[in-house]
């Protein structure tokens, strides 16, 4: 085992990681917005005590998100340093932009949502609210603008310095509006929205299956299941235009997706196996969908992955499986919206207790397919760790020994196992303690 | 006589207020952790939590943004300072993340176990960090093997000097002193009478630290030195930090608690401008060989990059202050617990 290989582990350890706790926070932000909102609007109690009841949960995933996020800062630095001062005068403005306009506003907001309630009025805890959701939506932007740099480089020219090369600025905006910046961004924010709303399904499915705080329980579920429904389509959309970026700029990465090696019409597959060195795919697919999909026109030739040699190409079944494993998981959770919009307009969704366990379970669909998302977008780029510009085998720190980056895995790994395990453990208490009575009475706010 | 105001020096000067932002503001919560074990009860303990309760999280933003900045601005050193120092800072990552869930878990259950464990993992967290960062500033002014590529070429080993390890010590009593005086605004009653004491031996602590530190610098980091020898105007520097270091005592006497905390925390503004302006040009002294040090030409981004960054700052900067403002003066005064209190 290599420093390189052991980089590669960590970095993907710790961002999955980190990548659990985001979304929830992006999606969470959005739906307390419209349950603050709503209680602002009608005055009804029960929006308060949701509202209260959510917040509280909302500071156990961000605290988290924090935590995880803090390394992640500085990992570039420590495990990838030739890639550093191959993209910094580049991707640096991103991160800083990052840590200015999106973390700032959201830390401060939030210590005015968790413990504001009795200092300020009712109108600025809502702006709070408001101004915590923009921030967690704004991480998202700089760090998903950096990403799609890598993937999609552009505005940029290639300068040599003391022997090497380095990527230098030429076009801020063409930086942030790479080819592939806004389609992605909207991808993953709606995987978020996705993340959080099915989150607060399944809590609000348990407690009706157990017929526990039911006003509550019901009030929560009707908000968060119109977010999910939503969200859930354009998800469908933008994966759909992500896939058009993919095939024009990383065609090695969509012929990877589909396990599609002689260039030619393109099928989509619904399950299969790659086997690499075969140079096949074998499973069920739908002749033509492929080209149909990317090009509107099912004879159209889609680049295969024969015309890269096997040394940029990257690990095909790999990626494939995840890739298909997000797509499943999407069109799953756009049927059980749909089920559970129907039964709810039929009025008879309480009585069908297998859909109230489908919900319960609903929380791991948007995060299986979140992580499965970025392990196909970032496996896929590979062998680059810049798109066409910079190998990975070439962006690791030279200086760090594979047993310091051992040491670090292992220490990763024994304290994000025990984090993950606490945060269980304290969400499940949150969540068997429930909203209290105390939430409904509105406090000393100044309306 | 006096250096052009070239954009490198600006963003040099940039990149170190947003880490004298850190460690005034985070300073203060550090240090809070470094007395969280002397506190008798819970009761005294979730009194501390709550002093930093609301803001801990934005302070250590600083230090997240002072990061970005530095690898916007400096990509090389952001690289070799990180990659060089591995192992230490993958110990300061494990110390924030600690801290960082010390804080939220630790109310969750009642259990003393429980508290025990977040109570001593957020005490020695927070000592860890401050030392850390010390160690890692005094290895930079010191200087540090780099080869010709800019590459950290010692050992891990060889970052525990002397040097180093005291001014991470000194770093430790600087924010504990720090910490205290927060304290004693945010208290009443014993208790603050109690936080009155401690603070009057960390500042005693601080200054002999201090001064040995200085002692040191003086006699032995020569190139610490030069500049103020350059431009003998700056030797006011030290002087107005010795003032408001020494302004702290006297105000506590005064039972001018807030104007304390604003002295000490000028004095730690003023310490990280001294180290500043030891390094400037240099933001990493390489040694043996010193013509492989980094300095603001060597190790920063295009000129481009920079300009774009600073439109950024123009920007950003003020929202930051604002907020950053109004969070403070909404949550000013006397520390109440209540259901929302950790
Ligand atoms: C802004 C940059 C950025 C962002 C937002 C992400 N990544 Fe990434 N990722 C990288 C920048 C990067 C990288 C530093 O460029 C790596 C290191 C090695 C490589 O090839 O790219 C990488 C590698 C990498 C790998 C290892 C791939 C391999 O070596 O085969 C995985 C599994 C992920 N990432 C997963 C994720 C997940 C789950 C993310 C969701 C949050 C994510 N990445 C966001
Ligand atoms: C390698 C890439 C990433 C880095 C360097 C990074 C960095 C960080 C840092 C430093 C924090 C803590 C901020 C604080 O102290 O308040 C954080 C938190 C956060 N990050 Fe990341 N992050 C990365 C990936 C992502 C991605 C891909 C997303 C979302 C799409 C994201 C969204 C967030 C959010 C919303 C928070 C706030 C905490 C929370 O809500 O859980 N981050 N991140
Ligand atoms: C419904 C059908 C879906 C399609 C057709 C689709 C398509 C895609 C494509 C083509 C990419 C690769 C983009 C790239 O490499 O640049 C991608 C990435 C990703 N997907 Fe999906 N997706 C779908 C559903 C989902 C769902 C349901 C989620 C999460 C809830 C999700 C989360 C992600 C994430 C987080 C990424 C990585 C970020 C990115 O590259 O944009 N996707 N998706």
């Amino acid at each position: 085992m290599d420093t390189l290989f052991l980089s590669r582990l960590q970095f993907g350890l710790t961002i999955a990681f980190h990548y659990i706790f985001p979304p929830i926070s992006i999606g969470l932000g959005l739906l307390l917005v419209v349950m603050e909102g709503l209680y602002l609007k009608t005055r009804d109690p029960l929006y308060h005590q949701m509202t209260r009841f959510w917040v509280r949960v909302f500071g156990l995933v961000f605290s988290l998100g924090v935590a995880t996020g803090i390394v992640m800062e500085f990992q570039f630095g420590t495990n990838w340093s030739a890639y550093s001062r191959f993209v910094g005068d580049v991707f640096g403005s991103a991160l800083a932009a990052e840590g200015i306009f999106a973390f700032f506003l959201e830390s401060g907001f939030l210590a005015i949502l968790l413990f504001g309630w009795n200092k300020v009025s009712a109108g600025m805890h809502f702006f709070s609210t408001l101004m915590v959701c923009l921030g967690a939506h704004f991480s998202a932007v700089w760090i998903v603008v950096a990403n799609s740099w890598q993937q999609t480089p552009a505005g940029f020219h290639l300068v040599a310095r003391d022997g090497s090369a380095r990527a230098e600025i030429t076009d801020f905006w063409a930086v942030v509006f790479n080819p592939s910046s806004l389609d992605r961004l909207w991808h993953v924010l709606m995987g978020a929205w996705q993340a959080g709303a099915f989150f607060v399904l399944s809590v609000a499915a348990w407690y009706l299956l157990k017929k526990r705080h039911e006003a509550f329980a019901r009030a929560s579920f009707k908000i968060a299941l119109v977010v999910a429904m939503g969200a859930s389509l354009l998800q469908l959309v933008s994966g759909h235009s992500s896939a058009g970026v993919v095939a024009r700029h990383q065609p090695a990465k969509l012929a990877a997706f589909e396990g599609h090696y002689a260039t030619g019409p393109g099928d989509l597959a619904l399950l299969g196996w790659v086997d690499e060195s075969a140079e096949k795919m074998t499973g069920l697919a739908m002749p033509g969908m492929l080209s149909f999909l990317v090009h509107w026109d099912a004879s159209a030739p889609v680049t295969g992955l024969r015309e890269f040699p096997p040394a940029d190409r990257p690990p095909v079944n790999l990626v494939f499986q995840s890739y298909h494993l997000m797509v499943a998981v999407g069109m799953g959770l756009i049927g059980l919206a749909a089920l559970g919009l129907f039964f709810l307009w039929r009025k008879t969704l309480e009585s069908k207790r297998w859909l109230l366990w489908a919900f319960v379970f609903s929380v791991l669909g948007p995060q299986a397919a979140n992580q499965a998302g970025w392990f196909s977008a970032e496996v896929g780029r590979q062998p680059w760790i810049v798109q066409g510009l910079l190998r990975t085998s070439d962006g690791f720190s030279p200086v760090v020994s594979a047993g310091e980056v051992l040491f670090s895995i292992v220490l990763f790994s024994l304290v994000y196992l025990m984090l993950f395990i606490l945060f269980i453990f304290l969400l499940n208490h949150k969540i068997q303690h429930g909203p209290s009575e105390e939430d409904l009475t509105v406090g000393r706010q100044r309306a | 006589m006096t250096a052009p105001l070239d954009l490198n020096t600006l963003w040099f000067a940039l990149v170190g207020v947003l880490f004298m932002g850190y460690a005034i503001l985070d300073g203060f919560d550090l240090g809070v952790g470094a007395l969280h074990l002397f506190a008798r009860e819970d009761q005294e303990r979730r009194l501390f939590l709550n002093a930093i309760g609301p803001v801990w999280d934005g302070n250590e933003v600083w230090l997240v943004t002072g990061g970005g900045a530095l690898f916007a601005a400096f990509p090389e050193v952001y690289a070799t300072i990180f990659s060089g120092f591995y192992p230490a800072f993958m110990l300061l990552l494990f110390g924030l993340i600690f801290r960082a869930v010390a804080i939220e878990f630790r109310s969750k259950q009642p259990h003393p176990a429980w508290r025990a464990f977040w109570d001593g993992s957020f005490s020695v967290a927070s000592v860890a960090a401050a030392l850390l960062v010390g160690v890692a500033l005094g290895n930079i002014a010191w200087g540090v093997p780099l080869d010709a590529a800019g590459e950290f070429a010692g050992s891990f080993l060889g970052l525990l000097k002397p040097y180093p390890l005291l001014v991470g010590v000194t770093t430790v009593a600087l924010f504990a002193m720090h910490g205290s005086i927060y304290l004693i605004l945010k208290l009443e009653g014993d208790l603050q009478a109690r936080v009155r004491g401690w603070a009057q031996n960390t500042i005693i602590l601080f200054i002999l630290c201090y001064v040995c530190t200085t002692m040191a610098t003086l006699l032995y980091v020569p190139h610490m030195t030069a500049y103020f020898k350059e431009h003998p105007v700056l030797f006011l520097m030290p002087l107005l930090t010795m003032l408001a270091i020494a302004n702290i005592p006297r105000e506590l006497h005064r039972g001018r608690d807030f104007h304390a905390f604003l002295s000490s925390c000028a004095a730690v503004a003023a310490l990280l401008a001294l180290f500043g302006l030891g390094m400037y040009p240099n933001m990493v002294f390489s040694s043996p060989l010193a013509e492989n040090s980094l300095n603001i030409y060597n190790a920063a981004s295009s000129a481009k990059t920079l300009k774009i960054m600073l439109v950024i700052a123009v920007l950003g900067v003020p929202l930051v202050l604002s907020y950053t403002a109004s969070i403070y003066w909404i949550f000013r005064g006397k520390v109440k617990l209540d259901a929302s209190s950790y």
